[in-house]
């Protein structure tokens, strides 16, 4: 069943012809595919992430955070993220296109929801992992309970709240790609919707995806560099977070 | 030049009866919220999807698991490989599912070897980082007793460190099933059916089809649960004196 090599070969040629070439659609009037036409579906696929992950750093770090300091919640923390992993990507945007509509603020909502349960889950634990010696004294210097969070707490959690966001973003970059059954139209459109693009199309957005999610990943494990305190960076193990 | 390979991507209705004169239910006409009618007597045709998800969770698992342990075994005493894997499995991970499958297409054809692939490979850095974690629990000391009995270091591994690694080990199986069930659902686009198919074809055929989306949903998050009790129960009669919080 494998096609031979100058097939595969000839595919991933006609899909980066598609990205950078416009050419006639299939069955409709008009071009698709160049630089233009693909750019325009990939602002609105990186805009609709972006806004997602935000909202969900917002309504999730605090609360993790905050609950992590006091020590409270461990269940809903833990337990939350358990079942964030079990929502099934393409039934939730089918439940939120059959019960509460399509469009670019349902989309958004349901994308935020996958986005919140690894950043509570991992601002929870980041911040439990923090050496109790090390707030005690901080406590001990006459630091109040926000110092204690500020600047012992949070620079310690970085690694693993860092970690809880990249996950987040993954996965909202990739659920966004389904997004095109809501009528927002990401560059899951040339997946989604494929019968105007063709085989072509349907690669090209893959290979796009792809790649925005790459360059995401790297643009947010620089931002964690760039947040975790060096003396920290000494001593890390070379494993990722844990949690 | 892929025409053959890639096929249109609504595969037609697999026998379930959406026609409301024949449903025999208004339920189906007015698009209520759930209608169970609708289900029940469908319900022949849920059991395929559902026996084709529980292969693509079953056989991705264990195939990412036989790889992710080759892998801990080549980096056990190797630790300087470590680092690589997991940067390695981790590029892999990072790229979304739906674009991996698509990628795949042209490569491994159209249809569940390709799905089988992908989450398989997605499965790698969980197990693996669990595996690694594990191993390097075990207590030094333990590994001394054991090099005292006069074990070389092949019977070091398989008679002491392994046996100790089995509740971090269980822990990344745990993570790993639980999302490949949600993952799957979207292995439909490589064309290897699942709920994903039922979900997106009776769904989204014609107009939106709410029942459809609604017990798919739901079936694939009862799996995922019903996995997730399985580890639980499993490990605690495995290895009742320990538990793990597994790696993310």
């Amino acid at each position: 069943m494998t096609p031979p090599v100058g097939d595969i070969f000839g595919s991933f040629q006609g899909a980066i012809e598609f990205i950078f070439e416009p050419r006639d659609a299939i069955g409709l009037r008009g071009e698709v595919g160049g630089i233009d036409h693909v750019s325009g579906f990939l602002w609105t696929h990186v805009w609709i992430s972006a806004l997602a992950l935000a909202v969900a750093v917002i309504v999730a770090m605090p609360l993790g955070v905050y609950l992590g300091h006091r020590g409270r919640g461990e269940l809903l923390a833990v337990s939350l993220g358990n079942a964030g992993r079990a929502i099934p990507e393409l039934g939730l945007i089918a439940i939120m296109v059959a019960f509460v509509g399509v469009g670019v603020t349902n989309v958004t909502i349901a994308l935020m929801i996958l986005g919140v349960p690894p950043i509570l889950t991992n601002s929870f634990v980041g911040m439990r992992q923090v050496d109790r010696d090390a707030v005690e004294a901080a406590r001990g210097m006459g630091m109040s309970e926000f110092e204690v969070i500020r600047r012992v707490e949070l620079p310690l959690a970085v690694p693993t709240i860092m970690s809880g966001v990249r996950t987040a973003a993954i996965a909202i970059i990739a659920t966004a790609t389904i997004a095109p059954l809501a009528t927002v139209e990401t560059l899951g459109e040339y997946i989604i919707n494929n019968a105007n693009y063709g085989d072509d199309g349907l690669l090209a957005g893959a290979i796009l995806v792809a790649l925005l999610a790459l360059a995401a990943e790297l643009l947010l494990a620089a931002l964690q560099k760039a947040l975790t305190p060096r003396g920290l960076e000494l001593q890390r193990k070379p494993a990722g977070a844990t949690a | 030049m892929l025409a053959g390979v890639l096929l249109p991507l609504a595969q037609g209705g697999d026998g379930f009866i959406r026609d409301p004169a024949e449903a025999g239910t208004s339920c189906v006409a007015e698009n209520d919220t759930v209608c169970i009618g609708w289900a029940v007597q469908n319900m022949d045709r849920w059991i395929t999807p559902t026996l084709e998800h529980l292969l693509l969770v079953g056989v991705s698992v264990a195939a990412g698991f036989a790889l992710a342990f080759g892998l801990a075994l080549i980096s056990h005493g190797r630790r300087f490989l470590v680092p690589t894997f997991i940067g390695l499995t981790g590029v892999i991970y990072t790229i979304p599912s739906i674009a991996l499958f698509l990628i795949l297409l042209p490569i491994s054809g159209r249809g569940t070897l390709t799905a089988l692939i992908a989450l398989s490979l997605y499965n790698l850095q969980i197990i693996y980082r669990n595996l690694v974690v594990g191993l390097a629990n075990v207590p030094e000391a333990t590994k001394d007793a054991g090099r005292g009995m006069g074990m070389t270091n092949r019977q070091l591994l398989w008679r002491v460190e392994l046996p100790l690694a089995v509740p971090e080990i269980v822990a990344g199986l745990r993570i790993a099933t639980v999302s490949t069930v949600a993952i799957a659902t979207l292995a439909t686009f490589a064309g290897a059916g699942g709920l994903g198919q039922v979900i997106l074809d009776q769904g989204f055929q014609r107009d939106v089809f709410k029942t459809a989306i609604v017990v798919g949903s739901f079936l694939a998050v009862a799996m995922a649960i019903a996995f997730d009790v399985l580890y639980v129960v499993g490990q605690r009669l495995a290895v009742p004196w320990r538990q793990v919080k597994p790696l993310l």
